[in-house]
């Protein structure tokens, strides 16, 4: 396909499309060889807060916990415990989680399920930044945390955190639903600390 | 006055609910018919042939388990058969059998994922998916019972298998073997002859006999299109050879045809799994082999029928304690070789249907 | 049971047809050399009683002076198998024809060899990268990757 000389509308041919597709994985490795930091300062804020949680905050906290609803980000095999858990056995929907948005506008958070490749790394970036706050990330599975078995290869990004920051971490491979549901209520537990007054 | 109209490309990226998985399209469209599709792979290519010349032949078996995550036993199997060709070492009687019922076990729970997925794009949102995940965590409470996974198993070793079933384990099969064929027939009684299905999926996406055989389409989607074609009939492995049973064909090669087939096709696994639990015999399951197997130099291509098509290991030894070449011969990558010609001519609501038809798992696609 | 052709038996056919292409052949396999490849696959393909109209696989592997396709054909009329390699002694730039005419299920296959080995195929409509992306650096299945 030629590139149209238009005003507004721009067709791009395939062989750009592929080069912008690699410089964009290049420079995303380039500047992803630290991992992010866990966002764990409200561990801390707990000890020092001597105020209990005020109504309103309780109230929005026990909304928004209960009505969580994740994104697909299904990768690799732990997808398949992921739709498992969303499945009529283990159901998730006791948790109000059966709706898998698709669009990440309208989720809020996002269970990274599977190996992240470089190639697939800003995809994921990407989705994570356009959800809408507040957000969490919850990383499945040993790939998803560290790599996995595949951490020596040439192409697998050695841990999610590298990419996005993540909230909780569920070892396996792949995680039981039972356990991917206990990940679930430890980000519970995060959401029931939170304060409009200090995170908004 | 002609309305100018020009073509225009769409990206259904890798993140999107129905690629099932990570895979890529990049749609040219010319209003709302397909003119070109380009696929984009590799977002789940995890360089798992490199990783596989550093490790011994034993540790390379959760490697298989993890290529197509629906069907792991199945990948087991033959990834043992081609060590075991590569070396020469027999395998016991009671070990064959169990393999065989491990694989059918494996295939009815594959086809199942399978055909709820497509049905799911067709548009009945989830029922149809819940309904065959209800059988399915029945198929995965078993193989929990022998094995302690439900999903990357790691069962099968090379000589045998790695260690026997559990006394509640064939109560268990018989029970889920007597219930099955009722299952399925809820399915056909629900399904077969339902319009929607029936408008969305005959007619739609075919792939022509000559065109499968000239690009190497194995599995359903070859026996979809009419080709008689099965390597537990062809060229048998284990005790195949000795149980009976049929190899539904389809007759045109569109959607509907190769969902038939495989909803059979979990018919005929009913039907093996039965022979196999009669005829299985006492004895040891697993012949002894050293810690780090040296296999002789030389080459190995072991294949078998895996749920998706024609699995395959070619092998390379030598001498040492880790292949010199691992290769894989993925089915559902050589598949997806038909995409563009099924897809062009039709919408954008057909590219979503014709692609899960073909069942593909990225994981063993990208490797 | 699929009957596998040993080397031997299909070299003389072929050299009859075809003289000065067959390099060598055993028990298990027939070798061809890279130039005339492409007419022992049409002969292969064409000619009845062989028949050979489904590509298996094909298999690039790296032993360290010369590089080594390995192709597994099939008959599906007859049942019958063969595996054909060719040799590649190029390190460099490694060049071989394109079976995608004959055999479309090649597409794919030829063109994931070319991202991880590196051998490029003459005759391939579109031989980019498949499973890495467009600027990585190397070819990852070679033996002198990292």
């Amino acid at each position: 396909m030629e590139v149209k000389d238009k005003p507004g509308i721009y067709v791009y041919g395939d062989k750009q499309l592929d080069r912008a597709e690699g410089e964009a994985i290049e420079s995303l490795k380039a500047h992803c060889q630290q991992p992010i930091p866990d966002p764990d300062r409200w561990l801390a804020q707990e000890i020092q807060r001597n105020v209990l949680v005020t109504t309103v905050d309780g109230v929005l906290n026990w909304a928004r916990k209960f009505s969580l609803w994740p994104v697909n980000f299904g990768l690799a095999c732990c997808a398949f415990e992921m739709i498992a858990t969303a499945a009529s056995r283990f159901d998730i929907s006791r948790f109000g989680m059966e709706i898998f948005r698709p669009s990440p506008r309208q989720a809020d958070l996002m269970i990274v399920a599977g190996t992240l490749t470089w190639k697939m790394a800003p995809q994921l970036r990407r989705i994570y930044d356009q959800m809408a706050e507040p957000k969490w990330v919850l990383a499945m599975g040993a790939c998803a945390i560290s790599g996995g078995t595949f951490v020596q290869s040439y192409s697998v990004v050695p841990g999610v955190n590298r990419i996005v920051p993540v909230d909780v971490y569920v070892p396996g491979c792949p995680p039981r639903p039972e356990a991917l549901l206990y990940g679930i209520r430890l980000i519970h537990d995060k959401i029931s600390k939170r304060s409009i007054a200090t995170e908004g | 006055m002609a309305l100018k109209t020009e073509p225009f490309v769409i990206n259904v990226g890798p993140q999107h609910p129905s690629t099932h998985g990570v895979f890529r399209m990049r749609l040219t469209l010319d209003g709302e018919v397909i003119v070109d599709v380009e696929p984009v792979l590799g977002y789940l290519h995890r360089g798992i042939e490199k990783l596989a010349e550093g490790r011994t032949y034993t540790q390379n078996i959760p490697f298989t388990d993890r290529l197509d995550y629906l069907a792991s036993m199945s990948n087991n199997l033959a990834y043992v058969l081609a060590v075991e060709k590569l070396a020469g070492i027999p395998v016991p009687e009671r070990a064959e059998y169990l393999r065989v019922i491990m694989a059918e076990l494996q295939r009815i729970a594959s086809h199942l994922v399978g055909v709820g997925a497509f049905l799911n794009d067709c548009g009945a949102f989830m029922t149809p998916l819940l309904y065959m995940f209800r059988e399915r965590e029945k198929i995965l409470d078993l193989f929990e019972m022998v094995c302690g996974q439900r999903l990357t198993y790691n069962y099968m070793r090379i000589g045998g298998v790695s260690h026997d079933i559990p006394a509640e384990f064939l109560p268990a099969l018989d029970r889920f073997v007597t219930t099955m064929p009722g299952f399925i027939d809820e399915y056909d009684q629900l399904l077969a002859e339902n319009e929607i299905l029936l408008a969305r999926a005959k007619g739609v996406g075919i792939l022509p006999e000559e065109l499968a055989i000239n690009i190497s389409a194995s599995g359903p989607v070859l026996r979809g299109s009419g080709v008689r074609w099965d390597i537990r009939k062809a060229d048998p492995y284990s005790v195949y050879d000795r149980l009976e049973f049929d190899i539904p064909t389809g007759s045109v090669g569109d959607c509907y045809d190769r969902y038939w087939v495989r909803i059979q096709e979990m018919r005929q696994s009913v039907r093996i799994i039965r022979q196999a639990v009669e005829q299985l015999p006492p004895g040891e399951v697993r012949t002894e082999v050293p810690h780090l197997l040296h296999p002789p130099e030389g080459e190995a291509y072991g294949h078998i029928e895996a749920p998706k098509g024609e699995l395959g290991f070619y092998l390379v030894s030598d001498n040492s304690i880790a292949p010199y070449r691992f290769h894989v011969r993925a089915p559902t990558l050589i598949n997806l070789t038909a995409l563009r010609d099924m897809m062009i001519g039709w919408k954008v609501a057909d590219a979503v249907i014709i692609f899960g038809s073909i069942d593909i798992c990225l994981a063993e696609v990208d490797r | 049971m699929t009957l596998a052709f040993s080397g031997e038996e299909i070299a003389s056919q072929v050299e009859e047809q075809l003289p000065g292409s067959i390099v060598d052949s055993s028990q298990d396999s027939l070798v061809v050399n890279s130039e005339s490849w492409l007419a022992v696959a049409t002969f292969l393909k064409d000619t009845p009683g062989l028949d050979f109209d489904y590509l298996t696989s094909i298999t690039a592997v790296d032993y360290y002076d010369y590089f080594e396709m390995v192709y597994q054909l099939t008959s599906l009329k007859h049942n019958h198998s063969l595996v054909v390699k060719t040799r590649c002694y190029e390190r460099e730039k490694p060049k071989l024809p394109s079976v995608v005419s004959l055999w479309r299920g090649a597409d794919f296959q030829e063109r994931e060899i070319y991202d991880l080995m590196g051998i490029s195929f003459d005759g391939h409509p579109n031989l980019k990268r498949i499973f890495l992306w467009q600027g990585f650096q190397g070819h990852p299945l070679r033996k002198d990757y990292l």
